[in-house]
């Protein structure tokens, strides 16, 4: 089933740290499986050690927004970290930036990761600071992220994900529908080396 | 004229291209609409134990055949023992859940018909260090790996970048990924790196100068004399990186470096002299314009650590950790985390901070030439008692070399461990791993928290500045041992 996301409201997890990496998000011991449930034990496992972690704060129990610091998701590729912040409860991400992978893994597997302007991400952040339980709404269809006063702002998401995760679209379907140009393509471009065929070895 | 320049549209004279518009256009299967990605056709799939699982498993539940598998090559690295003998004596992996991923691997493997190395295969290491060893990697490809450092490659000219699971897929069934076209950023290295200053600490200093997140978005690619003089070994090193400047990819241009290096490899093009005509194409054309450019001049570069949390949080080895009052006051709080989780003072030096591991490995600093540079300064000295030393080669073929070369028996006298192939405590997830509170000087490309075991913590830097450390038992400056 491919991902879909129509809208959500709720309130807004603040955890405004600035380039936080895939490592802590997921830490590596958790990527020993061949599956991708139960990784919400995982997510930021080192920091939840700490009891003031503010994940533990009975106010934001089912949060379903981060609203995370600049470049979130640096560093390593894994997808789990995307598929960890879904299985604890999360469907959007609101960050002034993304790093790349991140934000491609995550658009993938219908975690909504929306860069906001500065301006808007400072307003959210006193928003949280003044009322934990404030909700937000985000609509993907009109692209609007709605304040608890009722002000709508507009925000842009990469137009392609945005139309998947509307209607669904299964991008994996999509690439094998051009089997066709992908065999024309194959055709026109021989490769110089095929890895099931070594010579021999140099050592 | 030749076909790359050529508008492929219209057919007439082009504007000049960068290296990476050359690429991404001859890899086009789709062009990009508006609103619609690219189709973008991969020569490369490199494939691990970790990042693999899932997608084959979403192959088989979909009823799909891998589309390509003489284009695919998989190895065993990330969750390997490096213990001597371990690996290779059938024991395999010291935790069921790592064995788990290799059975898996080798059952997926066999029956998709794609080549692996495993522990038992003289092929075996670190995938971006058997890639380009073998001569899978080669100028203008496009290769992709679920795993970030994957833009090493890009240090033979090839367009290389980390995906995730789900794009694994993607490749393993169409052998295409649906690409947005990235913006170019030129880094352009004026003049020579100096005596004790090497690729490492060349592209600590370029992360420092673009930020941890300067790249996002970008291709980068790395041109000026600075990057010319470098060997492959070297260009590796600098590409590997670039991620931790937020880029997917970096590149540099092939020159008669690459294609020597790349000359007789095992994987190596058969039609040798056809390859290397097409690969000598393969540069940007004078006058190209890229989206951004930074120039440094490499004659000033220090040999390079990092003090904190990311791998822009760097300084010369004889610097000082930034105080409170030189930070942007919105960074404050990262910094801040930064400062206490490395149990460090803004404003202190670090040169001399007793440290209790050093780290040799990783798919930066683990080639025969990043062990050489270590043997140089291990050489008839000893690693500093309350030291713990690691050597780990990132293939049994570099392995295989330096112990050819004798410089196994160099660290060993010297009091260090010499280990089998694999990633080992670059992340902790095979059984190397930093105890809580240690501090380490490592040549892998990422310090931050927990990274190389749950409360360690990291220092980076390059394999000189790594053994002299070992030697001295705490920061030290390489250039007073050359
Ligand atoms: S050596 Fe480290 S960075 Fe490189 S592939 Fe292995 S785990 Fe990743």
């Amino acid at each position: 089933m491919a991902p879909r996301f129509q809208s959500l409201s709720s309130c807004m997890v603040p955890l405004l740290i600035d380039d936080v990496d895939t490592d802590q998000i997921i830490p590596a011991e958790y990527l020993k499986i061949i599956g991708r449930e139960g990784l919400a034990e995982g997510l930021f496992a080192e920091w939840r050690r700490d009891p003031e972690c503010v994940l533990h704060r009975d106010v934001f129990r089912d949060a379903q927004v981060l609203l995370a610091g600049d470049n979130f998701g640096c560093g390593s590729s894994r997808e789990h970290a995307p598929w960890a912040l879904l299985d604890y409860g999360f469907r959007a991400v609101l960050s002034p930036c993304f790093a790349d992978i991140f934000r491609i893994n995550a658009l993938r597997n219908g975690l909504l990761a929306v860069a906001i302007d500065r301006p808007l991400h400072r307003q959210l952040a006193d928003i949280v600071e003044a009322d934990p339980c404030a909700e937000i709404t985000i609509d993907l269809k009109s692209s609007t992220l709605t304040l608890p006063d009722g002000t709508g702002v507009d925000f842009e998401v990469d137009p392609f994900a945005r139309r998947c995760l509307l209607e669904g679209i299964d991008q994996l379907g999509y690439l094998l529908r051009q089997a066709e140009q992908i065999a024309d393509y194959e055709s026109r471009h021989p490769p110089w080396t095929d890895s099931r065929q070594p010579k021999v070895l140099s050592s | 004229m030749n076909a790359e320049q050529q508008d492929p549209a219209s057919g007439a004279a082009a504007e000049p291209s960068t290296l990476f518009d050359k690429i991404w256009r001859r890899h086009l299967v789709t062009e990009p609409e508006p609103g619609i990605p690219a189709t973008l056709y991969i020569d490369l799939h490199l494939l691990h134990e970790v990042t693999s699982p899932q997608a084959f498993s979403e192959i088989e539940r979909r009823g799909l055949e891998v589309r390509c598998p003489g284009r695919a090559v998989a190895t065993m690295d990330h969750s390997t023992p490096t213990l001597p003998g371990v690996g290779r004596s059938g024991l395999r992996v010291l935790d069921p859940r790592g064995a788990d991923q290799l059975d898996r691997l080798e059952t997926n493997c066999e029956r998709h018909g794609i080549p692996l190395f495993a522990l038992d295969d003289e092929r075996q290491g670190i995938v971006h260090v058997i890639g380009p060893e073998l001569g899978l990697t080669q100028p203008g490809m496009t290769i992709v790996c679920g795993d970030s450092h994957t833009s090493t490659h890009g240090a033979f000219g090839a367009l290389a970048f980390g995906i995730g699971s789900s794009e694994v897929t993607h490749v393993l069934a169409t052998q295409c990924l649906l690409q947005k076209r990235p913006r170019t950023l030129e880094v352009h290295v004026e003049g020579s790196l100096q005596k004790g200053a090497t690729a490492k600490d060349l592209i600590l200093a370029i992360i420092g100068r673009l930020g941890i997140d300067g790249g996002t978005g970008h291709v980068i690619e790395y041109t000026g004399q600075a990057i010319r003089e470098l060997d492959m070994e070297g260009r590796m090193t600098v590409c590997n990186m670039s991620i931790e400047a937020g880029a997917r990819a970096g590149l540099v241009e092939p020159d008669e470096t690459t294609f020597a290096y790349l000359e007789g490899r095992p994987y190596a093009p058969q039609a040798w002299q056809e390859a290397l005509a097409s690969w000598r194409e393969l540069s940007t054309d004078p006058g190209a314009i890229f989206d951004r450019r930074i120039v440094l001049d490499a004659s000033t570069i220090e040999p390079m650590i990092t003090w904190g949390t990311n791998p822009g949080m760097s300084m010369p080895v004889s610097g000082t950790i930034p105080s409170a009052a030189t930070v942007d006051p919105q960074s404050l709080p990262t910094m801040e985390k930064a400062w206490t989780y490395m149990a460090v003072q803004p404003g202190e030096a670090l040169l001399g901070r007793a440290i209790d591991v050093v780290f040799i490995g990783s798919c930066t600093n683990s080639r025969l030439s990043d062990l050489e540079a270590a043997a140089q300064v291990m050489q008839g000295r000893q690693v500093a008692s309350g030291v713990e030393m690691l050597v780990v080669p990132g293939s049994q073929a570099v392995r295989r070399e330096a112990e050819a070369l004798g410089l196994h028996e160099v660290f060993l006298a010297a009091g260090a461990q010499w280990r089998e192939a694999g990633c080992s405590m670059c992340l902790a997830m095979n059984g190397d791993r930093l105890a809580p509170g240690q501090l380490a000087v490592s040549t892998t490309n990422r310090n931050f928290e927990g990274r190389q075991g749950p409360g360690g913590r990291t220092i980076l830097a390059s394999p000189l500045t790594a053994a002299a450390s070992a030697v001295a038992g705490h920061v030290a400056d390489p250039r007073e041992l050359l």
